[in-house]
């Protein structure tokens, strides 16, 4: 199993390399579009370690994909100009590490006070962090305001949105599969059982939210230099709740479901423009059904 | 004699206008059973959550060890050595039995997210180090044949033998069992009564047992403490309590 996650990020590096080299022959809309499932895989399976194997509601994902944003998307727009055209992949690198980390740390602000709360309380504070980051931000006028964040390079290709989505993969998974990771799993069932047992309930909590707010981060850096414009409304809590969303869909604490719901929820709104105005409607429906047809995710065939 | 292992001493809890324990001393020594009775809402399960640190006493002193453990967490006093069942079986439900007893074997493992990332070989090494801790653990208690099944899948009278391993499985010096006999059928009983016998003997532990169930408390128990409305009535030998017409009167009322 151990060396099967080293061969799995091997893999999705290798795809991610070899697809990339000849991305220059594909439709723009569709490539364009198979970023944003790279970047929503990241997000939903980053979401899914808080969510899912920690068992902690948190509605405050996109606030934390836009503290990465903003930061990433700050620096390449400080230090593009004056860098070489070789030394931009370097800087971007460096800039979604430091957007990963800008969002680690306001998770671990965040965090630290409010992980003694749970369940609804949880949720709803996180629902407020996530809506004061975007207040915030559009009341930045170093950042644009409310008119938004422009001209930032698209230095985002599919190599980076897929090396990274499979990073996080990797990342994850390790983490919760390993006898540390079971702290996790254990204070989603029982935090009682759990503390009693040893396991530090809150600073699992906090570790799974700061690792998901650097993942969320990273992916915030990606979609930055992916649409090469920002603005605070992306970032609203719908956003957060349509990740929470590919969680649920996919299965609580199940990575592959979560990643297939990724998949799915970011393509079907777009196959769905042909119906014009009934897309959202039918998006809504399709959802409605699939959670009646398969409340315990979509992958959710065995144990985990 | 030497100094106990846990010792509580003129302990007091007040939620609001309520003393659920009122003055409590208490001392359980090493390598002792000691077991702890009382009618309904005498204070028993209130007592457990003192000594591991689910709550912090209004007043008095609790140390174990020889040191207090004010102010200590429920996952400190665990990593010190105070090891629990809980009296409404709480194993992690959506673990493998394997699993369940595999969380609680890490507490005395120093790695951490590094090192669960890494995978090089002192991950491996110490992974394979606790699967081999975990099953010679199940092993002892013949559960081996379920390491794969989920917990909560398993019969109920294997759930509490579950539920001790698990907590042996923390290498504890203090063992707190809350209410192990509830909703057995008698031959369950007395398979529990040679489990917590076998326990103490074979890990060298000292125990401390809530119980309802006279018959398990008479037979196993070297020292018996009896509460009634939080406060101390009767402690001694086993016959000692049973003549004493204190407990008498708190079991069967005036």
């Amino acid at each position: 199993m151990h060396s099967g996650a080293k061969r799995f990020l091997l893999l999705a590096l290798t795809v991610a390399a070899v697809v990339s080299h000849f991305s220059a022959q594909f439709n723009r809309y569709y490539l364009g579009l198979v970023i944003d499932v790279g970047i929503n895989i990241i997000l939903a399976v980053s979401l899914n370690l808080i969510n899912g194997h920690t068992g902690q509601f948190s509605l405050g994902h996109a606030g934390f994909m836009a503290v990465g944003g903003y930061a990433a998307a700050s620096f390449t727009l400080a230090v593009s100009k004056t860098l070489p055209p070789a030394a931009q992949s370097f800087a971007f690198v460096v800039a979604l590490v430091l957007g990963g980390l800008a969002a680690a740390l306001v998770g671990l602000a965040v965090g630290v006070p409010t992980l003694r709360l749970r369940g609804d309380y949880l949720a709803i504070v996180t629902l407020g962090f996530g809506e004061i980051i975007r207040v915030i931000l559009q009341n930045m006028d170093c950042v644009g305001a409310a008119s938004g964040l422009k001209g930032i390079p698209g230095l985002t290709t599919f190599f980076w949105a897929f090396a990274l989505a499979g990073t996080t993969v990797f990342v994850i998974t390790c983490l919760v599969n390993s006898t540390y990771g079971r702290g996790f799993i254990a204070v989603h069932d029982d935090e009682v059982a759990a503390s009693a047992m040893g396991v530090n309930p809150v600073r699992y909590k906090v570790t799974a939210f700061v690792i998901g707010a650097f993942f969320a981060g990273i992916a915030g850096g990606l979609y930055a230099h992916h649409k090469q414009f920002l603005s605070p409304t992306g970032f609203d809590f719908m956003k957060s709740i349509d990740l929470v969303v590919m969680v649920i869909l996919g299965g609580m604490g199940r990575t592959a479901g979560v990643i297939a719901a990724a998949v799915l929820l970011t393509l079907l709104p777009e196959f769905l423009r042909g119906f014009a105005e009934y897309r959202m409607i039918i998006y809504a429906l399709l959802i409605v059904v699939l959670m009646i047809a398969r409340p315990q995710g979509l992958f959710s065939f065995g144990k985990k | 004699m030497s100094a106990p292992l846990l010792n509580l001493e003129t302990v007091t809890i007040r939620f609001g206008g309520l003393t659920a324990v009122s003055e409590l001393n208490l001392s359980v020594g090493g390598n002792e059973l000691v077991g702890l009775i009382g009618p309904n809402g005498a204070g028993k399960t209130t007592a457990f959550n003192l000594i591991t640190g689910v709550y912090q006493p209004t007043s008095g002193v609790i140390s174990f060890a020889g040191k207090s453990t004010a102010k200590l967490k429920p996952h400190q006093l665990a990593r010190l050595g105070i090891a629990r069942t809980f009296q409404n079986i709480r194993l992690f439900a959506s673990m493998s039995v394997f699993d369940n007893v595999r969380t609680a074997v890490q507490v005395h493992r120093p790695h951490g997210v590094r090192n669960a990332l890494w995978r090089g070989r002192v991950f491996r090494d110490g992974e394979s180090a606790v699967a081999t801790q975990v099953m010679e653990l199940l092993e002892i208690f013949h559960l081996g044949k379920f390491r794969d099944e989920p917990a909560t899948s398993l019969p109920y009278g294997e759930q509490r033998r579950l539920e001790i391993v698990r907590a042996l499985a923390t290498q504890p010096k203090l063992l707190l069992l809350d209410e192990p006999a509830a909703g057995m059928n008698p031959t369950e009983k007395v398979a529990l009564t040679k489990l917590i016998r076998f326990v103490k003997e074979k890990f060298q532990i000292s125990v401390l047992l809530v119980e309802h169930d006279m018959q398990v408390v008479m037979g196993i128990c070297e020292r018996i403490v009896v509460l009634d409305y939080g406060m101390k009535i009767a402690e001694g030998a086993p016959a000692e309590v049973r003549a004493n017409p204190k407990v008498i009167e708190a079991y069967l009322g005036d």
